[in-house]
């Protein structure tokens, strides 16, 4: 895995735990190892408290590793305190200094590290250049919006020209338009400043849009490491399969009678055709009759709740290509066939691990 | 007849506000500013030279050129002054790095321990604190017990810089309670930045915490300053030197209140200045 042609990968992680309180307490962060590539953008994704933003402060210096290395560069950083790391932090809340000047926040990086005054005015000119804040110079933090204030926080850690450059959660204090259009900038910047941007985020959508690559964390533990279409398309894990996307988890019983194996398996509801019960099965697909139980009309697409005759439930989304709403909700309680591909059920490890990249 | 009463007030909101309002404006201006008014009214009554006796609304600036012609009340003046000024400093000293290891080191035990610790000195009588204080100071007091194996002895009770450290020692806990609650409003991820952009502690405290102090600072600067100059009794106990308070005083007891009253302007007029550069400091935000 990891280090390819590009040589040193940019962070390595090797073992890394992270205890809050004493030991009986549970693990933030229960033994990770991972490898980000050189100028890779490296989506963290998980939900609050898988351990995502531990391990992002734990590079970045904030905290200490219980046990495990860190390396940036292939330089064993884990004992440096944060101003002795080349990396740089955009925090949560932004944190920006409020007694400075917009201006004053950006070049602050520079001045404690002592770059002349002159050079200083032309990266500050620069940085806030790229994240189109011009003529925002001598503006306080607390005149800003949400989603200025987000590129000031960008344009000071950006700056310093960073080797790597740690996001936490960065656009979750935006609405859904803003984040979206940053998104797309963040995007847009990371590609022309070619440096490694390590996105940590609960969004799903986020991730995969954004990412290079991602890891899935969950409990402390990294579920699986892949591409955004590799991870959604062979979900690993049924953690894994239900946190991005959403999926039909099915096991046990329900996967003898419906597959005819057993295992652990998953149906993305958007793989799975309805239609009328006298349709016919094709030699490559599993098939189900039952009845619609429940309808959600969500605009683009439709979500049903299809109860089994055999029980048990199935999710299906439909594009709404023909229906209109009213066809689509009046659908309650009708006799359908659902039929899916044996191509498209994903096979599940039976358990949580920690899978390879 | 209460919901009439009731429901009468809901319907006026100046006459509920008029009447929650009256009794503490009128003690304000009548007892308060009204006693106030009359002690600044004596500054400028003449005093029958012969009985000594004050006359009323005979009005005259006799107190104000005695006090101008004396170089003395300057000298008292700026003693006052400027040992008010060294307190607030010392006491910002002192209280800055006790602030900080409350608001951002210590365990919650502890820092409630410690906030404890503060203000429980406030509970005991401030006498009680400054006879306290006579004994470790005197001569062969506690002081000077302590460090006469090394043939040194106690200060005494003469020092002006006794008045320093007991005016400090007293006025601590205002001074550290308005800048524990300006640490604990500074957000911890703002430290961390300035230590992710290359800050040490030492420049993250100088360029990010000490200047979101200023406000508390100025704050709590407003009590020891104040304070240290209205206080007469801490100088005549524990030291020889004579402070504004203690000039006033003096006069009273010897009845030439208009000097005395007309004398009472300095410090009035001192903290008037004082209150308006505190504020614009921003020291009213953070009370």
């Amino acid at each position: 895995m990891g280090a390819t042609s590009h040589g040193v990968p940019a962070i390595r992680l090797e073992g890394i735990t992270k205890q809050f309180g004493g030991a009986s307490d549970a693990a933030a962060v229960a033994g990770i190892d991972l490898e980000v590539r050189d100028g890779e953008f490296f989506s963290l994704l998980g939900p609050s408290g898988s351990g995502k933003t531990t391990t992002l402060r734990m590079i970045a210096g904030f905290e200490r590793p219980t046990s495990g290395r860190i390396f940036l560069h292939g330089e064993d950083v884990t004992d440096l305190p944060p101003f002795d790391r080349d990396v740089n932090t955009v925090f949560q809340d932004y944190a920006l200094f409020p007694h400075m000047s917009v201006a004053e926040n950006v070049a602050y990086g520079l001045e404690v590290r002592h770059v002349p005054s002159s050079e200083r005015a032309v990266r500050v000119k620069d940085a806030l250049r790229m994240v189109r804040l011009e003529g925002y110079d001598s503006r306080r933090p607390a005149q800003l919006s949400g989603g200025q204030r987000q590129r000031v926080a960008l344009a000071r850690a950006l700056v310093n020209r960073p080797r790597v450059l740690l996001l936490d959660e960065p656009l979750g204090a935006l609405d859904l338009k803003l984040r979206e259009e940053m998104q797309i900038e963040l995007k847009a910047i990371q590609s022309e400043v070619g440096i490694t941007f390590i996105y940590v985020t609960h969004d799903q959508q986020e991730a995969l849009t954004m990412s290079d690559r991602l890891a899935v964390f969950n409990r402390g533990r990294i579920e699986q490491i892949g591409a955004p279409a590799e991870v959604y398309e062979h979900p690993l894990t049924a953690f894994v399969a239900g946190f991005v996307g959403s999926s039909n988890l099915i096991a046990a019983e329900a996967a003898q009678a419906l597959l005819g194996k057993a295992g652990r398996f998953a149906i993305r509801p958007e793989k799975i055709r309805l239609g009328e019960p006298t349709d016919k099965v094709g030699a490559d697909e599993h098939s189900a009759l039952g009845k619609i139980k429940t309808v959600v009309y969500l605009g683009a697409e439709t979500r049903f709740i299809i109860a089994l005759d055999m029980g048990g439930d199935l999710m299906v989304t439909q594009q709404n290509l023909k229906e209109s709403s009213m066809e689509a909700l009046s659908a309650q309680g009708r006799a359908v066939r659902l039929t899916w591909k044996r191509g498209h059920v994903l096979t599940l490890a039976d358990d949580p691990q920690v899978a390879p990249a | 007849m209460i919901r009439r009463i009731t429901g009468w007030f809901n319907r006026h909101p100046r006459a509920t506000l008029g009447a929650l309002l009256a009794g503490p404006l009128g003690w304000i201006s009548v007892v308060y500013l009204g006693s106030l008014l009359i002690l600044l009214m004596h500054a400028f009554w003449s005093k029958d030279s012969f009985t000594g006796k004050v006359e009323p609304f005979n009005w005259t600036l006799d107190a104000f050129v005695q006090i101008f012609s004396n170089p003395v009340y300057f000298t008292i003046a700026a003693r006052t002054i400027g040992i008010a000024l060294l307190v607030t400093i010392s006491a910002a000293a002192i209280a800055l790095p006790v602030a900080y290891y409350m608001a951002r080191i210590a365990s919650p035990r502890k820092r409630a321990l410690l906030l404890v610790a503060v203000t429980m000195p406030l509970w005991a009588s401030y006498l009680v604190k400054i006879y306290a204080w006579r004994t470790i100071l005197q001569t062969n007091g506690l002081l000077g017990w302590a460090i006469s194996p090394f043939g040194l002895e106690g200060p005494g009770l003469t020092e002006i810089a006794n008045s320093w450290l007991v005016l400090t020692y007293l006025w601590l806990p205002y001074m550290i309670l308005p800048v524990y609650a300006g640490l604990e409003r500074i957000p911890n991820s703002l430290l961390e930045a300035s230590a992710d952009l290359g800050g040490r502690g030492w420049i993250t405290f100088r360029r990010v915490i000490f200047p979101q102090l200023i406000p508390a600072l100025a704050a709590g600067s407003i009590f020891t300053f104040s304070l240290s100059i209205g206080d007469y009794i801490v100088p005549d106990l524990v030291s020889d030197a004579k402070f504004i308070g203690n000039v006033i005083y003096d006069n009273s007891a010897l009845g030439s209140f208009p000097v005395a009253a007309a004398f009472s302007f300095v410090p009035i007029v001192v903290m008037i200045g004082y209150l308006l550069f505190a504020r614009r400091l921003g020291a009213f935000e953070s009370l």
